[in-house]
């Protein structure tokens, strides 16, 4: 697309204020990361005063070594890190056998199960009966709760079947012929000809598990079952609350600001780890199959 | 079938003749079933969990929907509560508080429509005209990063950049020789915070829909608008854009179409009692008269009604969209 046969002497304004307009946008995005990250190894005095910037003032880390050494921090991070991948795995354990079943021609009823599937995009019974459902499944305040109570949707179920869908059927046949049945044609043939839808609703699986708050803020009352984001949650709520109260817990060396900047950069790190893997897949336009239906 | 090979018989015989024909019938199509399900039935051992999930999971709750028309108590259930028929609509077309939840809900829509939508479309635009291919590649690697990132995170963050004593915002506005302002405390200032974050969060990621519309666009237009001494401006505006107007169309009506799903998780966040008159949503509402009050019927009638709504909306805008796919993409 970026033909420089195309680019022509007049356009040169253009093109340069095309370039800083976009590089404001991206600094702009970039920039709160940024502050938060210097605010968290800045004093909790300085933090306080508002003199954080750019970079760290009175440079210091002790807001991670008041984070680091709370215990409720390590157990948060472990649970999010249970939710996420035991999350994950049960939900691909579902969908991958689900949505095949659902992409076979000789399935009886097959047009109603899928009907039966989407519907549910388009119609939700809302926050209220389902949170009574998960009570009266005694899913309350369960690490099963939270992993199983969430684990499919109708759009990764119909983005994966129609990518099941989209594959011809002579890649099946040879293994047809030497007698394999659905299982084996699913997991030798499919599975492996599936890698990147399989991979994007992965991506989609951890991406909501690692972020995911308000459920299980909801659902789960003991502080030993709660995930990263939901400890946060809380920090972020005495942060916001009434100003005196948070100039009483300021201290030299942190305060409240200082230690939650601090527990924001230890929760975006993963992402940031596998950040990389994840674009690959959204250059190749995978993400967009499921937009179009 | 088998009456016309008998050629005069009684109505009796017809009668039994066609029955005995319609249990063979049946007796035959019972024998294919069995035959298909003895062959086939590996397919219906993978569908059955999805099938069991959605049940339990998602289908169960809508049957629980019925406490909406029920005074409803923990200890009767939802079976042995009594009926009351429309008792907690009226009840909520009467509160102030509901009733405010609608009109921010569709305010707050409304903007996050008017700035969010052009938004990634003008992104995607900008990031097209960038020839500098690894500066074009970091710029995006960086405005997709805030999709990924939790809204707790986003909550945290916008918190701390508008907190009155130590954020960064009032220490510009005190630079330029204003007074802080407890942006977060107040009603008028909490929907351009709100929509704004919006923006900041989801433009990048949304803009890869138009950039792969963009790649899409044939080059052979752009190669007659230069023979036609084109500047890039004006390809912009006369290739590119009315080239990718289906891909907009397409997107602004499944937009319109989830008008009503506006991102509580992050009001809840960053509302307080202070600003609610602007704030309050639907479902938040719904969050603290049900979740936090206890007053579940009352709050699934809300919650009924904002379906309702959302049903409707999303059906009109699938049959929309179907219509113009068919008529303007291909």
């Amino acid at each position: 697309m970026a033909n420089m046969n195309l680019y022509s002497r007049g356009d040169k304004w253009f093109v340069i204020a095309n370039m800083v307009l976009v590089g404001l946008f991206t600094i702009s995005t970039l920039y709160p990361f940024i502050y938060i990250a210097a605010v968290s190894f800045s004093s909790g005095f300085a933090a306080a005063a508002g003199t954080v910037v750019l970079a760290p003032v009175e440079f210091t880390l002790a807001a991670y070594e008041r984070v680091l050494s709370e215990p409720q921090f390590w157990s948060s991070y472990a649970n999010t890190f249970i939710y996420t991948f035991g999350g994950t795995a049960v939900s691909l354990l579902i969908i991958i056998p689900g949505a095949y079943a659902l992409s076979r021609p000789q399935l009886i009823g097959r047009r109603f199960w899928n009907l039966f599937v989407a519907f549910t995009m388009w119609f939700n019974a809302g926050l209220i009966p389902f949170f009574l459902n998960m009570r009266d499944l005694g899913l309350l305040d369960s690490y099963f709760g939270i992993i199983i109570g969430f684990a499919l949707n109708a759009f990764n179920i119909i983005l994966l079947r129609n990518f099941f869908e989209s594959i011809p059927s002579s890649f099946e046949e040879a293994a047809r012929m030497d007698g394999a049945n659905e299982f084996q044609v699913l997991w030798k043939v499919y599975v492996p000809l599936s890698k990147p839808a399989i991979a994007t609703i992965t991506l989609f699986c951890i991406v909501a598990r690692w972020n995911g708050f308000f459920w299980a803020m909801v659902l789960l009352q003991s502080e030993d079952k709660i995930p990263l984001q939901v400890y946060l949650r809380q920090l972020i709520a005495e942060l916001s609350d009434d100003e005196e109260f948070t100039s009483t817990l300021i201290d030299a060396a942190y305060s409240v600001e200082t230690v939650t900047a601090a527990i924001i950069v230890c929760s975006i790190i993963p992402v940031l780890l596998i950040y990389p893997w994840v674009q690959k897949y959204f250059n190749k336009g995978i993400l967009l199959g499921g937009v179009k239906e | 079938m088998s009456q016309q090979e008998h050629i005069g018989p009684s109505t009796e015989e017809l009668v039994i003749e066609s029955r005995e024909a319609l249990r063979d019938r049946a007796r035959r199509r019972a024998a294919r079933l069995g035959d298909h399900f003895k062959r086939e039935w590996q397919i219906y051992v993978l569908l059955l969990p999805t099938i069991i999930w959605f049940l339990l999971f998602l289908y169960k709750p809508m049957y629980g929907l019925q406490i909406a028309f029920k005074d409803y108590s923990i200890f009767r259930g939802i079976d042995g509560s009594p009926w009351i028929g429309f008792e907690h609509f009226r009840t909520l077309f009467e509160n102030d508080q509901f009733l405010r939840a609608i009109r921010n809900t569709v305010i707050i829509s409304f903007f996050t429509l008017l700035f969010g939508f052009p938004a990634p479309i003008i992104l995607a635009l900008m990031f097209n005209e960038i020839l500098n291919q690894t500066y074009k590649r970091t710029a995006q690697t960086i405005v997709y990063l805030p999709h990924f990132i939790s809204t707790v995170i986003i909550a945290g963050i916008v918190i701390t950049a508008f907190s009155p004593s130590a954020g960064i915002v009032n220490t510009i506005l005190e630079w330029l020789g204003m007074d802080p302002i407890y942006f977060l405390t107040k009603p008028e200032w909490f929907r351009p915070i709100f929509v704004g974050s919006g923006i900041w969060q989801e433009a990048g990621f949304q803009s890869i829909v138009y950039l792969a519309a963009i790649a899409g666009v044939n080059l052979s237009l752009y190669e007659s608008a230069v023979v036609d001494g084109a500047s890039r401006w004006q390809m912009m505006w006369k290739v590119t854009l009315p080239s990718i107007l289906p891909t907009i169309i397409i997107m602004l009506i499944i937009r319109i179409g989830n008008l009503l799903e506006v991102g509580f998780e992050l009001i809840i966040l960053l509302y307080q009692p202070a600003t609610y008159e602007t704030a309050d949503v639907i479902n938040t509402f719904i969050y603290r008269q049900g979740l936090q009050q206890g007053q579940y019927d009352l709050a699934a009638a809300a919650g009924l009604f904002n379906a309702v709504v959302a049903f409707i909306l999303v059906m009109t805008a699938n049959t929309i969209s179907k219509r113009v796919s068919r008529t303007s993409l291909w």
